[in-house]
């Protein structure tokens, strides 16, 4: 619909669409810039110490003055490296984390593009980073990135099928893997979201509770290990003694890389917001719907997406300065000895109990 | 298979216990506090920067010597039997000119052993601990209120007098030893008469 | 045709974020599996034991802080009371409360940094920093007693330095207050987390047998199921006055020995030391703290062998004296020496990714392996 009222004030299709193509990209962009301030400050809190306190009134400028410091810095690349590989491969991390938002609706007016595979596209597009990272391993020209790079690919390899066999179940509960569709199936009140059962009222939406919390368990997990945050950041922290796939960029090719991440983190948020908790639905009615006012409906679903998305970008945070890290063995362990048998029960029931 | 389930129950468990601990301490307030603007009392026994006050150094060199890692260096001049340096704050008086006490604060390990044998009480260690500087040479803290022209007056009075001193001493030997031969010639002299009165 | 597969020498660096100070691990790998460490050591040397020959015996007093920087006070009492012995004097009772009440503190510091680093090896970075707001406290007590929070020169022959600041007393019983629910929360977060124990239960099991061959003590032994503590087997001080228990490691959750097992040792230390710091305060008595510190320390021609429980083990100074005012020789049975040998069969079998829970777990300090 934004795409249509862009035409209509432009007159002109391709403009349109550059327009509302770049509109997430903003939305990301405004994000990281919070997101990376917002996990210094909860992580000093969390350690009952301060944080960022001088940039700015009580650090807010933090990260603009880090993204100076990045853009300033030297560009160093080996002589030894693989040229076109070694430069592509954040650009293409960057794509893979970003192609995910053109099927995640922001509102019910606004989404990327409303094609009726939307999930199955955002499992695929997530799959680009992989390469991006087994490029950037390889291109360093350095033995330890190499193996790092190799161990991240692993993980987000073996990750993917958890997250597949979940976003099957959901299907067979809703029968669509439009994400648009998905979230306007959610309306009502918050106890028609998924997470409760469902919008049908009936004796399987109360069966459907644990299986849902189960999937909402496993997907979360499993979403974490695609972003490579701790408990599975092996690439990142400690991967055979030193720094992992990253080791060897710096200036804005490492800045590419991180906001690679928050956004893949803020990606895999707002999926899992959508397929559990009613994506821009708001939990107890809308403001505009009392008052009468239209327009103002769109922007408090903005606001209800953006501020699920948050919630779980902090839990995501949470977790990481709560819990050790896991060790490579122990990574895949869990996810083909523990995720992959539990999902497979999982949609294994939950079919059951459709077909009944 | 029971420790399957047991596994799992015990991993989200733990997970959540420890989460719980860490949600908490988002609302303790911060332990930290901003340090330029902010800054601790510290206590009074606080050891940092050495500090030596001259009026009450009697140039004893016990602090020198009990340094371990030699940081003290003092030199001293005798001072004149006319000269009156005054008396130190508990009432020893003062009969050495001290005309050079450098610390090498840059090698001062502040285990304070230099403090206890001080008669005087004189150095201390004080809480001052901002003090870097950007040439090492500065780090060179000499506490001696002489200056050097002072200083090298006091040498050469001291010298002279121990000259004088030696003069003085070579002339009253001299004197001494001519005030002998004298005797002795004397007794000599008496001697042969007594002898020739006996002969006699 | 078989596949000829070379070994791989891996140098874990002087520089490097998780060995604790400046240590060198030369692995042999085959794949990913470890065959052979060798530690290098000597990065840190300075030389102790000659500047000692040089130094008064008060003076050796600051170097010996210096050796294990993180357990001052364990090392200065190590050389003092070897120092007594040969001079043959009685200290006052209320200088030995003293000296145990900050033997005792010093224990729950050390052992604080030794969790707390740990756990930012494993990954968990939040106990690392409630770890160390509690030794801040620690530090401050020391701060106000003696005026330095790291390297004391307070434990002096015949005595102390300082006599304890009158608000002392009220302020260590209000630690110990605040201290027990800490320990609680740090077990709650680190302790019994899954994913810990997982990283560490079976993970560099050390038998009781090899232990005790390789000469190995302090926690590393407890762990390992031995019950041997120097201040109740061999005791020094006034240790016996005090009703204290010895934590031994039991394999709770993997086997006798292993990384969880010494970790948890350690703890459990923490919350005896305050039971002896509870009973010490309680029962301190008054008197002078200088009293007995002679002028000139000049002992008779003679030599001694003593040694004090450390943090990280059994210290032992050896001195022998030839009648001056110097020692003549003053050697330093240091005990993270004697735990790094361990590392070598330790590593035997395991990942590349399990030597830094390894190498956290025995707690070296390279100021006092290399003196």
């Amino acid at each position: 619909m934004i795409y249509e009222s862009f035409v209509d004030l432009f007159g002109n299709e391709i403009l349109a669409m550059f327009l509302s193509g770049a509109m997430p990209l903003t939305f990301i962009l405004i994000f990281v810039l919070f997101a990376v301030l917002f996990e210094r400050k909860v992580s000093a809190h969390m350690q009952d110490r301060l944080g960022p306190m001088r940039v700015g009134y009580h650090g807010i400028l933090q990260t603009v003055a880090d993204l100076l410091k990045l853009i300033q810095k030297e560009d160093i690349s080996a002589r030894d490296n693989d040229k076109i590989l070694f430069n592509v491969a954040p650009a293409l991390v960057f794509a893979g984390s970003y192609a995910a938002f053109a099927a995640i609706p922001f509102t019910s007016t606004y989404i990327g593009s409303n094609i009726d595979l939307g999930l199955f596209y955002i499992v695929a597009a997530s799959s680009l980073v992989v390469a991006g990272i087994l490029m950037a391993g390889w291109a360093s020209n350095n033995k330890y990135s190499l193996l790092g790079s190799m161990r991240a690919a692993a993980q987000i390899v073996s990750y993917e099928i958890p997250t597949m066999l979940v976003i099957l179940a959901i299907v067979m509960i809703t029968g669509t893997l439009n994400l648009s569709t998905l979230s306007e199936m959610q309306t009502g009140y918050f106890w028609n979201w998924i997470i409760f059962g469902g919008p049908n009222f009936g004796i399987d939406k109360i069966i459907f509770i644990p299986l849902m919390i189960i999937s909402f368990i496993i997907i979360y997990t499993s979403s974490l290990a695609e972003v490579n945050r701790t408990p599975f950041d092996i690439p990142e922290a400690e991967s055979e003694l030193v720094s992992g796939y990253h080791t060897e960029y710096s200036g804005m090719k490492f800045a590419m890389f991180f906001l690679a991440e928050y956004a893949n983190m803020f990606a895999v948020s707002a999926i899992v917001s959508v397929l559990f908790f009613g994506g821009y639905q708001s939990p107890f009615g809308y403001l505009g719907k009392t008052l009468d006012l239209a327009w103002l409906i769109p922007f408090e679903q903005l606001f209800w997406f953006t501020a699920k998305g948050i919630f779980f970008v902090f839990v995501q945070m949470w977790l990481r300065w709560t819990l050790p890290r896991l060790r490579v063995d122990q990574l895949m362990t869990a996810c083909w000895k523990y995720l992959i048998p539990i999902a497979f029960v999982n949609l294994l029931l939950i079919g059951i109990i459709t077909i009944l | 298979m029971k420790e399957y389930f047991q596994n799992i129950y015990t991993a989200l468990s733990t997970i959540f216990i420890g989460m719980k601990v860490t949600f908490k301490h988002l609302f303790v307030p911060a332990v930290t506090i901003q340090y330029p603007d902010v800054r601790l009392k510290l206590p009074e026994r606080e050891r940092n920067r050495l500090y030596v006050n001259m009026d009450d150094c009697i140039g004893c060199d016990q602090c020198a010597r009990a340094c371990p890692v030699s940081c003290i260096e003092i030199e001293t001049v005798k001072s004149l039997p006319t000269e009156d340096l005054g008396k130190t704050s508990n009432g020893k008086k003062k009969a050495l000119w001290v005309t050079k006490f450098n610390i090498d604060i840059a090698k001062c390990c502040y285990c304070q052993l230099c403090v206890l044998p001080c008669p005087t009480e004189c150095i201390y260690m004080t809480d001052v601990f901002e003090f870097s500087e950007y040439n090492r040479n500065n780090l060179i803290y000499s506490f001696s209120i002489l200056t050097n022209e002072e200083s090298e007056q006091k040498k050469n009075n001291f010298a002279q007098f121990e000259l004088l001193k030696a003069a003085e001493k070579e002339a009253a030997a001299k004197k001494a030893a001519e005030e002998k031969i004298q005797k002795e010639k004397l007794s000599t002299e008496t001697k042969p008469e007594s002898e020739n009165k006996a002969q006699n | 045709m078989a596949l000829k597969t070379e070994e791989m020498i891996l140098n874990m660096g002087p520089q490097h974020p998780s060995t604790h100070g400046v240590l060198r691990l030369e692995l042999e790998l085959d794949g990913e599996l470890i065959n052979k460490v060798k530690p290098h050591i000597g990065y840190l040397h300075r030389c102790f034991e000659k500047h000692a020959e040089a130094m008064t015996y008060p003076q050796v007093i600051p170097y010996t802080d210096r050796m294990d920087y993180l357990a001052s006070m364990g090392n200065e009492l190590g050389y003092v009371i070897a120092v007594e012995k040969l001079l043959g004097i009685q200290i006052p009772e209320r200088v030995e409360y003293i000296r145990v009440i900050m033997a005792e503190f010093q224990r729950i510091a050390s052992h604080l940094v030794a969790l707390g680093t740990y756990g930012a090896d494993i990954g968990a970075m939040t106990p690392f920093l409630f770890c160390f707001r509690d030794r801040e406290k620690i530090l401050s007590l020391f701060e106000m007693t003696c005026g330095a929070r790291l390297l004391y020169n307070y434990i002096w022959i015949g005595g102390v330095s300082h006599d304890l600041h009158p608000d002392f007393i009220r302020l260590a019983k209000d630690f110990v207050v605040y201290f027990r629910p800490k320990i609680k929360e740090l077990n709650d977060l680190l302790t019994n987390n899954k994913i810990f124990i997982e990283r560490t239960a079976n993970v560099g099991i050390l038998p009781a047998e090899t232990a005790i061959n390789y000469g190995i003590t302090g926690p590393n032994l407890r762990g390992s199921g031995v019950k041997w503590d120097l201040r109740q087997n061999d005791s020094y001080s006034i240790y016996n006055k005090f009703d204290f228990d010895i934590p031994v490691g039991n394999g709770l959750f993997g086997t006798k020995g292993d990384c969880w097992d010494r970790y948890n040792v350690r703890v459990l230390e923490m919350e005896e030391s305050l039971k002896i710091i509870e009973q010490a305060l309680n029962q301190i008595p008054d008197g002078d703290v200088s009293s007995a510190i002679p002028k000139r320390i000049k002992p008779p021609v003679g030599q001694v062998y003593s040694r004090v429980e450390n943090p990280r083990g059994d210290l032992g100074y050896f001195i022998i004296s030839n009648g001056s005012l110097n020692p003549f020789r003053v050697k330093v049975r240091a005990p993270s020496f004697v735990s790094l040998q361990a590392m070598d069969i330790l590593c035997r079998g395991h990942l590349v990714a399990d030597i830094i829970a390894i190498l956290g777990s025995i707690d070296i300090v390279l100021g006092e392996i290399d003196r």
